[in-house]
């Protein structure tokens, strides 16, 4: 058993897993009993079908809504569309395109039987899987060849809303030192029940998430990564009523980081909670078979509830992402657990408060790259404070050895990023990095005194919650607004629509494969 | 040292302070001095701090120096700068428009509302559009409040329905006639791309398209909102940083007696 450093009780760390076991395993017995729209279209796509047609409709809508529309969606569309190969000998994209011309209606022909089925579907399965195994490879290879940063990675956001402008920021972020590039989404694209077609230029405080515009960064991010010997992680957003599907681009494309979590969208985008928990649990099957780094949104609960009243449903929202996670086959190594400094900086010893807690998830979680966010909400116009909470933060990233560490800017309060805010903010880490790179080695916390204190206080905190929780289920605590003081009602938010139970011909090539990394 | 920044000989100019011609003060009354930062789309070298140079006199800048300069990536260089501004302006002619009104406490508010219009007021508040920001309006709404003010869920006068975030206008105004509102407040935190302007200006018109506008105050309110916006978009009011929910109860009630809405 590892020693801890601020003296936790690994018994109780213990403890408290087993009751995040617990929620987790309610929580999946709901899910496998059904799928989605956004699921079946997830599926769609990782079969071949891509697209749209004249009225820039995505074909995988098309079918999906065909299927919705006469009453099958629950049977599954790979149970419809292995059936409409073997009757048609046409390949999932040629059906596609038939039902899109209104030529075919893939629910009224002759039913085969389902090896048949299952086998016309084997070849395009098969494709798919390769095709995401040599994305995770080639990730690999490069890592191996070219290198990679030391963590904490430095994570540097662009937003023009024009992916060609975001090539530009990216690129020169990259040679200032970032490690990863988060591509944000433009608003509202959460809300959209289909994913944007190809190449965007206009976006608001982000830019669209599209297959297209993932190739276009991965690209541009392969070439800087050689120019300065270090491979350079793309990460997107894998949340929003179409998670597993861009779960599936991102598989496809050799994304390396995806913001996964269902908890986000129910609280802070409205998302109807049992269609999303049932998307992310495909979705973080894919991240986890593609050797994605999935990112977990509990830092946001910090922007509407009180960072130092609240710690304690961080925690206990890290310990449930990790089951709901490890239920998915997403390994640890993959789990960028969130946090945050978020504290007030008037607060009195807040610097204590925030290391204790960085250092308490970094023992509760050893191997996860823990996502750490910087000041957000206390940041104001005053960009000269700003850069030295900045800087509070970074000297807890290092000390306390986080996985990610999203670099927070000056201007926060004001705008998405100029490039000198980046620049900027990499130089604030990097000189605290370097400067400061063995301190968590050196310094040890004092028996009984605040630090340690603290450590305690929000673990048991959390425990307690959990416990709360185990009884009454994760829904419930959804509804009665534990986390970030918002209450979401279990038929309410957007998307429930397009949730239906599984029926008795349904099933889903790519979970069982994708699962056991076969 | 840098010469600019400790020159004697630069300071022969007036240093009594006259309201009507005001500029930057660094450490002597009318030294003028600025600091500012910006990128250029030029590679470093001495061409591109000559250009920096240039581009401060063209601002108005006397003496500029450049004193920090650095290429983020090819073909972009950042400064630092300071400078001499050689404008003022007249500080005794300004005028801003405000929002009109005594802000009152909670009690006093309700006392007024009581007193003046003998009914509680609907508001009806939302953060709409695709914006997801709640923290704004909660801030106004919410029963607690926010640094010390009480929201106005809380006033007994209000009837206060906050509608949450990402509220279409059409469900925004829908939601006021069906409530009866006296107040319509939105909240707009993103304003990348003017986003905000655009959607403002469509409750605008989708309120007068409905002949509403008139018979309801409607306010705007957020971290990049004025006043002066705020009237030019054809709103009645607008509140930004550091106002809190008394500001605006006053105003409403106030303008209510104003134009006589009870
Ligand atoms: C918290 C936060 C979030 C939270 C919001 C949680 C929630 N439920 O509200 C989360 C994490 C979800 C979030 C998401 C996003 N955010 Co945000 N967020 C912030 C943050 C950190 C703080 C905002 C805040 O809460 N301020 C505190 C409140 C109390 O202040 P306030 O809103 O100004 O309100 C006061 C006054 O303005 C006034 N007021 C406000 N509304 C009203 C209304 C009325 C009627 C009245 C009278 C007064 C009034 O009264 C209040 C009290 O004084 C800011 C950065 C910062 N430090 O400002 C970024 C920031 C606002 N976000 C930003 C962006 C871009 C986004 C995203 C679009 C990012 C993305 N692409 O996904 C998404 C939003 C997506 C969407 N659909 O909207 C940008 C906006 C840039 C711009 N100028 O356009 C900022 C500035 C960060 C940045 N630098 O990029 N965000």
């Amino acid at each position: 058993m590892q020693e801890s450093k601020i003296g936790l009780d690994y018994a109780k760390v213990a403890h408290a897993r087993e009751i995040a076991r617990n929620i987790a395993n309610q929580v999946q017995s709901f899910v496998d009993g059904y799928t989605t729209v956004a699921v079946e279209r997830t599926v769609c796509r990782l079969l071949g079908i891509d697209g749209i047609d004249g009225n820039e409709v995505p074909l995988p809508n098309v079918v999906v809504d065909a299927l919705k529309s006469s009453g099958q969606l629950g049977q599954g569309i790979a149970f419809y569309l292995g059936n409409a190969v073997v009757e048609t000998g046409l390949t999932p994209q040629a059906v596609a395109e038939a039902v899109s011309r209104g030529e075919l209606d893939i629910t009224q022909l002759p039913l085969h039987k389902a090896g048949e089925i299952e086998a016309a579907l084997q070849p395009y399965v098969a494709a798919t899987i390769e095709r995401i195994r040599g994305r995770r490879q080639r990730r690999e290879h490069y890592i191996e060849t070219i290198g990679e940063g030391s963590k904490p990675y430095l994570y540097i956001i662009v937003a023009t809303g024009n992916i060609y402008e975001d090539v530009v920021q990216a690129q020169a972020g990259a040679r200032q030192g970032a490690d990863i590039i988060a591509v944000i989404r433009t608003t509202g694209q959460s809300l959209l029940d289909y994913v944007p077609y190809g190449a965007t230029t206009e976006g608001f405080g982000g830019t669209f998430a599209t297959q297209e515009n993932f190739r276009i960064m991965r690209k541009a991010l392969d070439e800087v990564g050689e120019e300065v010997g270090r491979y350079i992680r793309l990460c997107n957003y894998c949340s929003g009523l179409c998670m597993p599907e861009i779960a599936a681009m991102g598989a496809l494309e050799g994304l390396d980081v995806m913001l996964n979590d269902a908890l986000y969208g129910i609280l802070f985008r409205d998302i109807n909670m049992q269609r999303t928990l049932i998307d992310q649990y495909f979705s973080r099957i894919i991240n986890g078979f593609a050797g994605v780094i999935i990112n977990t949104g509990e830092d946001n609960y910090l922007t509407t509830a009180d960072a130092y009243e609240e710690a304690h449903t961080v925690l206990a929202s890290d310990f449930i992402n990790e089951q709901l996670a490890l239920q998915a086959g997403l390994p640890e190594e993959q789990q960028g657990l969130g946090h945050a400094f978020e504290m007030d900086p008037m607060l009195e010893n807040g610097f204590l408060y925030e290391l204790a807690q960085a250092q308490m998830l970094r023992e509760i979680f050893p191997n996860a790259p823990l996502k750490y966010m910087p000041p957000t909400k206390f940041m104001t116009g005053n960009i000269f404070r700003g850069h030295i909470q900045d800087a509070l933060f970074n000297i807890i990233g290092q000390w306390t050895h986080q996985g990610l560490q999203l670099l927070g800017m000056p201007t926060e309060a004001i705008h998405t990023p100029f490039m000198s805010d980046r620049y900027l903010s990499i130089e604030n880490a990097k000189y605290i990095f370097n400067n400061m790179k063995d301190i968590g080695e050196e310094v040890e916390f004092k028996e009984g005194g605040i630090i340690r204190r603290r450590a305690k206080e929000v673990l048991d905190n959390a425990t307690a919650l959990l416990e709360q929780m185990e009884n009454e289920g994760l829904f419930s605590a959804l509804e009665k607004g534990i986390f970030a003081n918002v209450k979401r009602p279990k038929n309410g938010g957007k998307g429930l629509d397009g949730v239906t139970r599984k029926g008795v011909n349904y099933f889903n090539p790519f979970v069982e494969l994708m699962k056991g990394k076969k | 040292m840098s010469e600019g920044l400790y020159s004697m000989e630069a300071k022969d100019y007036d240093k009594t302070l006259d309201l009507t011609q005001i500029k930057p003060y660094g450490d002597t009354m009318n030294d003028g001095k600025t600091q500012l930062s910006f990128t250029l789309p030029v590679p470093a070298g001495d061409e591109a701090v000559e250009a920096a140079k240039q581009l401060m006199k063209k601002m108005g800048f006397e003496n500029p120096l450049v004193v920090y300069s650095k290429e983020l990536t090819a073909g972009f260089t950042f400064f630092n700068c300071y400078g001499s501004c050689s404008h003022t302006v007249d500080y005794t002619t300004i005028h801003v428009p405000k929002v009109e009104s005594d802000t009152m406490d909670m009690h006093e508010c309700d006392e007024y509302i009581r007193e003046h219009i003998g009914r509680k007021i609907v508001v009806v508040g939302a953060s709409t559009g695709t914006d997801a920001h709640t923290v704004g309006i909660d801030a106004i709404m919410n029963m607690k409040g926010y640094a010390g003010h009480y929201g106005l869920e809380r006033y007994d006068m209000i009837e206060a329905y906050n509608l949450g975030s990402q509220v279409p206008n059409e469900e925004f105004i829908a939601k006021g006639i069906e409530l009866k509102a006296d107040a319509l407040i939105v909240s707009q935190t993103v304003t990348q791309k003017d986003i905000h302007i655009k959607n403002l200006t469509e409750l605008v018109e989708m309120l007068e398209a409905e002949g509403l506008r008139d018979k309801i105050i409607l306010i705007c309110g957020g971290p990049r909102i004025s006043h002066e916006l705020a009237k030019e978009l054809g709103y009645d009011a607008g509140f930004g940083m550091n106002t809190y929910a008394d500001d605006e109860a006053s105003y409403i009630a106030q303008e209510m007696v104003r134009r006589g809405l009870k």
